[in-house]
């Protein structure tokens, strides 16, 4: 069985939601119509989005990290949105386990919202529908698109690489090799929930500069440098010379 | 969580509809039993039975304020199997029909014994409909209920207490109603009615005041650390993403003070638990009918102010993720 995700590599993320905007640009876009704002040029914007980057600050001030953490559903593979959705709205892709609302059927009762505890579901405030991320599911198998296009639009956006998207039950795919190489973890794994989508730890960064990789020996400019007092040197040339 | 309107008059008024139900139901039984006197079908049983509706049609009508697309409410019986709102938007029209009918057939005077069981308990067609229509009330209580209950990272409704607090409280609420209605329709039921109010507020009082501590006195499973898989003591968020308020940052707060949520909590344990007993036992003993009607209107603006308190007082995880704008 396939279950597409994300790998989220948090210490590569740098905050700049990339994601955020081609994500709202691309399913702002689709067929399933817009994602509404509202009063966005007024005093308290508000808006729906499938993916937000929010920012922690860990640690106390001199000794701190800001982790950017990008958020929008973690297609769980026992997800607790889908069975308390009365209408059959809310359902799990059996082909691929994309976590999917039907927006024809939803009656936008919110109850679905209430049993994510990620907070990954928003209301439309113009549709009354529920939304959440589709992962794409528009993009990805568009046979129209070139093959290296076909992946979520934020993982196209990211700069800084930090999203790769993958399946996570192909023990020889991408991501799998990153999740389990590299940490990957599970948010709130206390619910069980099993989030199909995974995050990369913050890996300790530090740099070893040796001397000989500022004043390389073989650095062709060095000689520029070198400031030579004449008196000091002896050579073949002070003696019998001419 | 954000207390909406739409949901705190859909529990409490089908909680006083299926509590009148009850209440009616159990006079029928008492008078089978030929502990209180005989009452008339239609005068008391058919009229109690509308009026039982009245309460579960005005739950069901604010139910509907609820839906972003009202229109498409008849999709929501579909996932029974599942979903425990499905189950409620079934059993619901099931009550509000199984009640109907059992006060038609009181309305048409079915009380001809149908067959009598070893000769000693006659049973006729409200009978039957009477016992169907207490499973289904029951029923909707749970249904009702485990919608909250069944939440289980919302620490302060995942326990059976959210139940029985339900069942209690709106059983307390109906036959609080039912004690004002009987003394317009049936004088003589009314000691019984009024007693047993008392002892259903009180169980409702003890029950909800184990919950209250429990609330209190919880901890959260989830916390900001596993939320984002950070493992260090202090984690402060700094911003939820650039782009202002969202749903998450309204649905799921409770929009006012602790203070004002501790008033509230005041008012209603008052109002709904202390008031009305007293209220009661003072109109029962000087036969005063407008005491009787301020008992059930206390109660029930204590119960608007009490099922508000189960809401505002409801923490989400997803609010981990969403601390500072
Ligand atoms: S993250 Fe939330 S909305 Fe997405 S599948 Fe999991 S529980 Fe459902
Ligand atoms: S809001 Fe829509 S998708 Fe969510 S539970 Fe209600 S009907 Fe289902």
């Amino acid at each position: 069985m396939t279950q597409l995700a994300l790998v989220i590599d948090l210490n590569t993320c740098v905050g700049c939601s990339a994601c955020v905007t081609s994500c709202k640009e691309w399913n702002t876009s689709g067929q399933a119509g817009p994602m509404t704002d509202m009063m966005p040029y007024g005093e308290d914007p508000h808006g729906t989005f499938f993916n937000r980057v929010q920012s922690f600050e860990v640690g106390t001030y001199p000794d701190t990290q800001m982790v950017h953490f990008p958020k929008s559903c973690l297609h769980c593979e026992e997800p607790p949105c889908v069975p308390v959705c009365p209408t059959g709205a809310s359902y799990k892709r059996k082909e691929d386990g994309i976590v999917l609302v039907d927006y024809d059927k939803c009656i936008g009762c919110k109850y679905c919202s209430w049993a994510c505890p990620y907070g990954a579901r928003e209301i439309d405030e113009k549709q009354k529908v529920m939304k959440k991320c589709t992962l794409c599911v528009d993009r990805i198998y568009d046979q129209s698109l070139p093959e290296s296009e076909r992946q979520p639009a934020c993982v196209l956006a990211c700069p800084a690489d930090a999203r790769i998207f993958g399946d996570v039950h192909d023990p020889d795919s991408e991501v799998s090799i990153l999740i389990r190489e590299q940490g990957g973890y599970a948010l709130m794994p206390e619910w069980g929930t099993r989030p199909a989508n995974h995050y990369l730890p913050r890996r300790r960064q530090e740099m070893h500069i040796h001397p000989d990789e500022l004043e390389r020996a073989d650095n062709p400019l060095a000689k520029e440098d070198l400031k030579i007092d004449e008196k000091d040197v002896t050579s073949v040339d002070g003696f019998g010379g001419w | 969580m954000h207390p909406a309107f739409s949901v705190i008059f859909l529990t409490t008024l089908i909680g006083v509809g299926q509590g009148l139900f009850l209440a009616l139901f159990t006079g029928q039984l008492y008078s089978l039993a030929r502990l209180v006197p005989l009452q008339d079908s239609q005068t008391f049983y058919a009229w109690g039975s509308a009026l039982a509706l009245v309460f579960l049609a005005l739950g069901l009508f604010a139910s509907f304020f609820h839906l972003g697309r009202p229109e498409r409410a008849w999709r929501s019986a579909a996932r029974w199997r599942t979903s425990w709102l499905s189950r409620e938007v079934i059993v619901l029209p099931l009550v509000m029909g199984l009640i109907a009918l059992y006060g038609l057939a009181h309305w048409m005077e079915f009380t001809r014994p149908l067959f009598t069981v070893s000769n000693v308990l006659p049973v006729d067609l409200t009978l039957l409909l009477g016992l169907a229509a207490t499973a289904a009330t029951f029923l909707l209580f749970i249904c009702t209920g485990m919608i909250y209950a069944s939440i289980k990272f919302i620490r302060e409704w995942a326990t059976p207490l959210t139940l029985l607090n339900f069942i209690f409280m709106g059983g307390a609420s109906g036959f609080a109603l039912a004690t004002f209605y009987s003394l317009f329709a049936a004088p003589s039921l009314i000691k019984m009615y009024g007693i047993w109010t008392i002892i259903l507020t009180i169980t409702a009082f003890v029950l909800r005041l184990v919950s209250l501590w429990r609330n209190a006195h919880g901890s959260h499973i989830s916390t900001i650390q596993s939320a984002i898989g950070v493992r260090h003591p202090k984690i402060v968020q700094k911003t939820t993403g650039g782009m202002g308020g969202s749903f998450n940052t309204k649905e799921f707060r409770s929009g006012s003070t602790p203070e004002r949520i501790r008033q509230a909590k005041w008012s209603f344990v008052l109002l709904v638990f202390v008031l009305p007993p007293l209220l009661l036992t003072t109109a029962l003993s000087i036969h005063s009918a407008p005491l009787l009607a301020l008992a059930f209107a206390v109660q029930m603006i204590g119960l608007i102010i009490e099922r508000w308190t189960f809401f505002a007082d409801a923490t989400h995880p997803q609010n981990l993720y969403y601390q500072s704008m």
